[in-house]
């Protein structure tokens, strides 16, 4: 008996990964969170032969992993961290894929009026006018640091923000789950609040300002810097990210008959 | 109360079909806390033993240090065998990070001190009992450390056990080295931390009761192997 359970658990221990041609690729929650990846990825598989292995972290962190050389390429949306990220000398360059954009969520009651505002700045104005509770990401994400730039540009300093602005550092699923415990508002990319399973009490208050507007862009990691990149694999996935077939399966990409992703690549 | 039913619906209804997903994350669970718990074992037991009957100068500081040890926070261990195993760590070129060796490691520093600590507490009683024996008997360290061991054994089986426990729950270091990746590195608990960030509570909740039915079972099993708790066989 005892050598059976030996023999097993060496068994298990020594069980081997198939082979196949991986490539790690570093993704935002919340383009993993949109359920893109799960029609994406197979039709990767099928048509390149590319395993493509998901970490699905904040767009910082993305970042971080692609400037240590632990993957061989991130798809993020913050355009001045990937543009900080290339001229590193990190990432080869920076190729525009597709857009979605960011909507704000709040309690159905709705008591700061968010959906009665003419503008992104304006919705934010008024949750600060009532000290409503907000839950930001603060993880330096792309969502993250798009939500600091509204603040700012609505004219306001998140330094002198009070109790009501509380930032959960966590995953865009994660803050949405927090909104809805605290009956708070957040801001949300669409395809994450679609997605979202724990809309509890919640609802899409403001959408539409062109300044909510989120690209997502794909950075190969630069083989010069870290040579054990999968130049080559980072290479293939990009060609079919760019091309029709891409094309048509992110523009075709819907949920409750809503489209989430605008595919807007040049080739 | 609708949500745990729900969870519970779940659970049931990934068990039934062998949900082919379930299967594979569940077997990637038991590989990893399996082989972690092998290797810390090995490691820990003798070194409980050794530690029991060996007297040296900080002795007193070691079994401290040991039992601070034993709650040493998993997200800061993950940190840690993150930072080594990263392409810009010292261990890079391994290229161990995001595969299960890299889950083992941090959960072998985790539990280590953990069965260490618990073998050390349980076998210094014994070798109160069988000191004035084995030293009459002439016995070499060795095979002190041995009779020790042996005649510990059902003791010894629980500090595994503890350390089999709380591997298998552990989510905050192997996030961090495994990175949770679909069909390579992803395990019950990641998963559960996932269906969570999604708001999908039932398959999560579903997840947990898995989990908490093969921590039973693998208890039960190993009770049930080593003959243990049996009239007559104590």
């Amino acid at each position: 008996m005892k050598h059976l359970v030996l023999s097993a658990v060496f068994s298990i221990c020594s069980a081997v990964p198939i082979l196949a041609e991986d490539l790690r690729l570093a993704v935002t929650t919340s383009f993993h969170n949109s359920g893109l990846a799960d029609v994406l990825l197979p039709e990767i598989a099928k048509d390149t032969g590319l395993n493509v292995q998901l970490l699905v972290v904040g767009t910082g962190q993305a970042i971080h992993l692609g400037e240590a050389g632990d993957v061989d390429a991130i798809l993020v949306h913050s355009q001045k961290a990937e543009e900080a990220f290339v001229d590193g000398g990190f990432g080869r360059h920076r190729r525009e894929i597709m857009y979605n954009d960011f909507v704000f969520i709040g309690p159905v009651e709705d008591p700061a009026g968010v959906g009665n505002a003419e503008s992104a700045a304006e919705s934010l104005s008024s949750i600060k006018a009532n000290q409503a509770l907000f839950v930001s990401r603060g993880d330096e994400s792309g969502t993250h640091k798009k939500e600091r730039a509204l603040w700012q540009l609505a004219g306001f300093d998140l330094e002198q923000f009070g109790d009501w602005y509380r930032a959960v550092g966590a995953g865009m699923g994660a803050t949405l789950n927090a909104a809805a415990g605290m009956g708070a508002y957040a801001m949300s990319d669409r395809a994450s609040w679609l997605n979202f399973g724990n809309k509890e009490g919640l609802a899409l208050l403001f959408s539409g300002d062109p300044l909510l507007f989120n690209q997502y862009a794909y950075l190969p990691v630069n083989p010069e810097r870290h040579s054990h990149v999968n130049a080559e694999g980072a290479q293939k996935l990009e060609e079919w990210l760019v091309s029709e077939e891409a094309e048509a399966l992110i523009d075709g990409y819907q949920i409750n008959g809503e489209q989430l992703f605008t595919f807007n690549a040049t080739r | 109360m609708g949500e745990i039913l729900e969870g519970l619906k779940a659970a049931f209804l990934l068990l039934v079909t062998l949900d082919s997903d379930l299967v594979e994350i569940t077997l990637r669970s038991l590989q990893v806390t399996l082989s972690a718990l092998v290797i810390s074992s090995l490691i820990a037991l003798p070194f409980g033993a050794w530690l029991a009957i060996r007297r040296f100068r900080h002795r007193r500081l070691a079994i401290a240090v040991l039992n601070a040890l034993m709650g040493i926070p998993p997200v800061v261990v993950g940190l840690f065998v993150y930072l080594l195993l990263s392409r810009s760590g010292p261990f890079g070129v391994l290229g161990l990070l995001y595969t299960p060796s890299a889950m083992i490691i941090a959960q072998v520093i985790i539990i280590t001190p953990l069965i260490a600590s618990i073998a050390h507490q349980s076998l210094r009683e014994l070798w109160a009992e069988y000191h004035d024996l084995l030293i009459s008997l002439n016995t070499t360290r060795h095979q002190r450390i041995k009779t020790l061991v042996w005649d510990g054994r059902r003791a010894l089986l629980t500090a595994s056990l503890a350390g089999f426990g709380r591997a298998i729950g552990e989510v905050g270091a192997i996030m961090i080295v495994g990175g949770n990746i679909d069909h390579a590195t992803r395990v019950l608990t990641t998963a559960i931390a996932l269906e969570t960030s999604k708001g999908d509570f039932s398959l999560a909740l579903g997840l947990g009761f898995v989990l908490i039915g093969l921590a039973i079972s693998v208890n039960v099993a190993i009770h049930w192997l080593t003959r243990t708790e049996r009239e007559g066989r104590w």
